[in-house]
């Protein structure tokens, strides 16, 4: 499609500034000003109305196609909770007015929000306080491991390691490098699991903590989980739970009961805010009691008057993670979505998405070979490796899926199976959808064996197929006006 | 009970015997019944219609039809109704990242427009797709700038948000860096003693423009100094400004970042909003967070990948760039729909209209008793005054008059408890400015 | 996949000939095959020490990372520029115009811990 710049017209505007009821036009220094075109392009509102619309179109997106990807719990988005997103009174609401003296009396619904969704996630993960504060999953590990640090370093500890599988997401070794900790990688065992014999040599003094993810990204969930934990203590290291698989176990296993002392959690995976074609997101945080007076400022708290305000004072903190106080319009969003569920909902939502999950899996299992051939948790991985020998690969079944109307899984991770496939269908989708899904991924493996040079060309649905990723990542070209 | 969930019983049913297993809870048998949860009191669920009701409630306990002159980095520009109504639109909205090319490309060009709009904005000649705020991105662009001096020493202006350098301590608290700031002089950074600062373990210097008390100015000087050490420069600015004024890009600036919310983004008390990041295209490779590219598929059409990917985390781990996972994807939507509606002539009145409202109310509250306006130096929609009184006691007074008038200094530099910043964006009007004036000069010398 | 008989090899698939006091370097022929295609390669600066398997350069395929570990300790004397342009000669020559850089030899007694063609075919049958 042509570029919003491709259709621009000299002299045609899209939009009519209010009017300037100053008479007197500034001008200042010419040294001060640009001499460079700002170009903009110059359409009209109609023409960037038709354009982004168009463009919309070309997206497979959850309220369009089933997208069973893998790791990203890609749950219905209620749209109710995107309505009460856009309220004005929280949606015009300025964050530097809680920082004026008294200003705190001015934005007394939206600190509630804040305080509610912090009691409300302590009970969903059995923390003691949470920071809503990190504008991503990843934000949320940098605060985490920050946190871990600032732990050890008020004890004097001398730490040099974090221990990470390696099934996790590639999140948790780049930030715990990003804090200036090495890395040990711990292989799985044959169950998918932390190989615990390997865990014990690794484990020292030295050891900072172990960032986990549970169930795991295969899928599984650790039944020594908590023998872990008192491993990695016995070393006066910290347990990382990163919350990317929390929809497994909602209601049936909270972290903090298990022994993990740090907790994230992804609301736009667990809670169901949108995915917004690559984030906001939103990652707060949880610690049990021994870590709460490093978590960072401001922290929301109620008074003994039910009135909220911010707390500064907290002198061990990490300090600032984030300019304000979060992904405020997200957190809103979540906080809608477990008001309504409440109780009974979420332990209904880890139950659907685990069967559903365990359905697809027993179905695809004459089919594909099963990573872990066990009983799954909300995602199962299968891997692509027989049809692999007939040329057909993990990526060439993901183009054939696209031409089905269905968003491909997770391919190639996590990085210990060959040929992965990570499916995770969630608990909103219907026994009707996922049918239709195995039945085409049935196809494809019958048409892995009698034409496997047909996938070469697919897909042919789509606007555009098979992009040329080594010309773009060589001539590089990332700006329309370069 | 809904859940959102979709099964019904008899498909539950069929589930399970395809399982060959009697009930859900044999899925769960790897949680023993020692990992159960020690409580789970979470309030039983609501219909749409209660919750809905319970948020309007919260939301009419906070300060609404209040006229804001407190910008702080943070504006209240006007936002049109298109820019929400198109990216609200579900193929957006409920889309995840462009993994698989062939069914994302409209995220994927929208975000190729997106980065090319912050280019021609900025003067720079590549940006990524967006980072999480204004904040992160300059800590972003700072430990970019070490990985490629390989230097240690950063030097910072204190006319950059105080904010923003309070998140740039906690970050690098655990490595070992040394950051240095010099002070503003008549609010413009401090030649003499950046210059001075200024060595051979210098990564960078960090300025921002126009500064956090509002003061416009031509880096240029400092650039030049920079690159005789090889240095780098990294300028933080508010995009509305560049509009008018000269872009980093003229600057010679190396990395250029800043807080995009005043591209079409509501205030929702403090996010999500939008970093941008952009630099020359020499140093393209140590960009962190996703970048869309340029390219063709197997018939030779024009289409768009996510591009560089070696660079990120989930495929160099913990040699990545950054530990960035996602973007603000539907954020950099949002302001690039909105640039293209503002369109290139549009943009330019807006930032004059900016910049002829603050300058009419310098000249207003210049006037009043106890208000002293700092002159000396350019500003753009927000300038410093000097007042009689606390500034934190004033703005307190204000608010009951209706006016949020204006973010107090004090809070960040003590010396500064007089003084306080004023933000003045094209939706108001003269007669709000006067009326200000007016509720101003009475709690000053009512 | 192709080896060259004179060559000397590493565990990490680089690749060696010696002659004289100057070693040229590159990656072999089943290093860049499961790499895939080459876009980018971050080249040492001419003048640069390298220790015997430290970190000689960078290079990046469109799904992969990895670094290039010097099979030799020594001072680096001239690098390949023409990868900047065309980092597919890797993959099109990766023994002959794929080469990435030259050094000049600090101990040539570090040869003993490379592998022959043969023990390198061996060591790639067994791994």
């Amino acid at each position: 499609m042509e570029l919003i710049f491709e259709k621009s017209v000299e002299g045609r505007q899209g939009y009519r500034n209010p009017c300037g009821d100053i008479p007197t036009r500034t001008q200042l220094p010419s040294g001060l000003l640009r001499k460079n075109e700002c170009d903009l392009p110059e359409v009209s509102e109609l023409e960037v109305v038709r354009h982004y619309t168009n463009l919309s179109q070309l997206n497979f997106s959850l309220d369009t196609h089933f997208y069973p990807l893998g790791s990203c719990t890609m749950k219905y988005n209620p749209k109710f909770t995107e309505s009460v997103a856009q309220i004005p009174g929280f949606s015009e609401l300025h964050p530097l007015l809680p920082q004026l003296r008294n200003g705190e009396k001015f934005t007394q619904g939206a600190l509630e929000v804040l305080y509610n969704m912090d009691c409300l996630l302590c009970e969903i993960t059995g923390m003691d306080a949470f920071t809503m504060q990190p504008l991503a999953g990843a934000h949320g590990e940098l605060t985490g491991v920050m946190m871990m640090a600032a732990y050890h370093n008020a004890k004097g500890n001398k730490k040099k390691y974090i221990l990470v599988p390696d099934s996790a997401h590639g999140t948790n070794p780049a930030t715990a490098a990003t804090v200036g900790y090495e890395i040990i990688s711990i292989p799985s065992d044959a169950h998918g699991v932390m190989d615990m014999g390997i865990l014990k040599q690794k484990l020292s003094h030295e050891v900072a903590g172990v960032m986990l993810t549970s169930p795991n990204t295969h899928g599984v969930f650790n039944p020594q989980i908590d023998q872990v934990a008192e491993l990695v203590h016995a070393v006066d290291g910290l347990m990382y739970y990163d919350g990317a698989n929390l929809n497994a176990v909602l209601a049936r296993c909270r972290p903090g009961d298990v022994g993990f002392d740090i907790v994230h959690i992804n609301l736009h995976k667990t809670f169901g805010t949108p995915h917004g074609g690559g984030g906001p997101g939103s990652g707060p945080v949880g610690v049990k009691e021994s870590l709460t007076r490093f978590l960072p400022i401001s922290r929301v708290e109620k008074k003994a008057d039910d009135t909220y305000s911010l707390n500064y004072d907290y002198p061990d903190s990490i300090g600032y993670i984030a300019s304000l106080y979060g992904n405020f319009s997200i957190i809103l969003r979540a906080y809608a979505y477990i008001l309504m569920l409440g109780k009974e909902g979420l332990m209904a939502v880890s139950d659907h998405a685990v069967l559903n999950a365990n359905y697809i899996q027993k179905r695809l299992k004459p089919y594909y070979k099963v990573a872990y051939d066990r009983i799954c948790m909300h995602e199962c991985v299968l891997s692509a490796e027989n049809q692999a020998s007939q040329g057909v690969h993990a990526v060439d079944i993901a183009k054939f899926l696209i031409d089905k109307g269905i968003h491909p899984p997770t391919v190639y991770f996590p990085l210990t199976v060959k040929e992965s496939i990570m499916i995770e269908p969630t608990e909103t989708e219907s026994k009707r959808t996922m049918d239709l899904f195995i039945q085409a991924m049935i196809e494809a493996d019958a048409l892995s064996k009698k034409d496997p040079d047909r996938f070469k060309v697919l897909p042919q649905t789509t606007p555009v197929t098979r992009p040329d990723e080594v010309r773009a990542a060589r001539e590089l070209k990332t700006n329309y006006f370069q | 009970m809904s859940s959102y969930i979709a099964n019904t019983e008899n498909e539950v049913k069929e589930m399970l015997a395809v399982l060959k297993i009697s009930s859900i809870e044999d899925l769960f048998q790897d949680i023993k019944p020692r990992h159960a949860p020690q409580s789970f009191d979470v309030p039983q669920g609501k219909s749409e219609f209660e919750v809905v009701q319970h948020l309007r409630g919260l939301a009419a306990k906070n300060l609404s039809g209040i006229i804001p002159f407190l910008g702080g980095g943070y504006y209240d520009h006007y936002v049109p109704a298109a820019v929400s109504a198109l990216a609200s639109r579900g193929e957006f909205y409920t889309a995840y990242t462009p993994y698989q090319s062939e069914c994302s490309q409209g995220t994927l060009q929208a975000l190729y427009e997106y980065q090319s709009s912050i280019c021609t904005l900025t003067g720079m000649e590549v940006s990524n797709a967006s980072l999480y705020d204004g904040g992160s991105a300059l800590y972003e662009a700072v430990m970019m700038a070490l990985r490629i001096t390989k230097r240690t020493k950063v030097v910072m202006s204190a006319g950059v948000s105080p904010i923003y350098r309070k998140i740039l301590k906690t970050y690098t608290y655990n490595l070992n860096f040394d950051f240095q700031e010099s002070s503003v002089v008549h609010g413009h950074s401090n030649r003499e003693e950046i210059y001075k600062l200024l060595d051979k373990d210098t990564a960078c210097v960090v300025l921002q423009n126009p500064n956090f008390f509002g003061a416009v100015d031509d880096h240029s000087d400092i650039v030049n100094k920079a690159r005789e050490k090889n240095i780098l420069v990294i300028e933080s600015v508010y995009p509305v400004s560049l509009g008018l004024l000269k872009t980093p890009g003229e600057m010679d600036v190396d990395i250029v970042t800043g807080e995009g919310q005043s591209l079409g983004l509501p205030l929702n008390f403090g996010g999500p909003y939008l970093g941008f990041i952009a630099t020359k295209k020499k140093y393209i490779r140590k960009l962190p967070g996703r970048i869309v590219g340029e390219t063709t598929d197997i018939h030779g059409q024009r289409c768009f990948v996510n591009t560089l990917q070696a660079r990120e985390q989930h495929i160099r781990r913990e040699k990545a760039t950054s530990n960035i996972c996602t973007n603000v994807a539907l954020c950099a939507l949002q302001a690039v729909i909105y640039m293209a509606l503002i369109g290139k002539q549009g943009f330019k009145e807006l930032a004059q209209l900016n910049l002829d409202k603050a300058e009419f109310a310098k000249k207003v509250l210049d006037e009043i008793k106890g208000v002293e306006v700092k002159k000396g130096t350019p500003t753009f929609n927000e300038f410093t005054v000097a007042l009689s009184r606390d500034a934190s006691e004033v703005t307190e007074a204000m608010i009951e008059k209706g006016f949020a008038a204006g973010f107090p200094l004090g809070r960040y530099y003590p010396d500064m408890a007089r003084h306080m910043i004023i933000a003045v964006t094209e939706k108001r009007t003269r007669q709000e400015i006067l009326d200000f004036a007016g509720a101003l000069d009475a709690v000053l010398n009512g | 996949m192709e080896v060259i008989d004179h060559f000397l090899y590493t565990k990490e698939h680089e690749w060696v000939n010696i002659e004289d006091s100057i070693a040229t370097v590159g990656i072999s022929a089943y290093a860049q095959s499961s790499l895939g295609d080459i876009t980018y390669i971050e080249l040492p600066a001419v003048g640069d020490e390298v220790e015997q398997f430290g970190e000689l350069a960078s290079i990046e395929s469109v799904k992969a990372a990895s670094d290039i570990f010097s099979p030799i300790s020594g001072k680096i004397v001239e690098v390949n520029t023409d990868l900047d342009q065309d980092p597919g000669l890797i993959n099109k020559s990766p023994y002959e115009k794929g080469w990435i850089a030259k050094i000049e030899i600090a101990d040539k007694e570090e040869a003993t811990n490379l592998m022959t063609a043969d023990e390198y075919e061996n060591f790639m049958e067994t791994a």
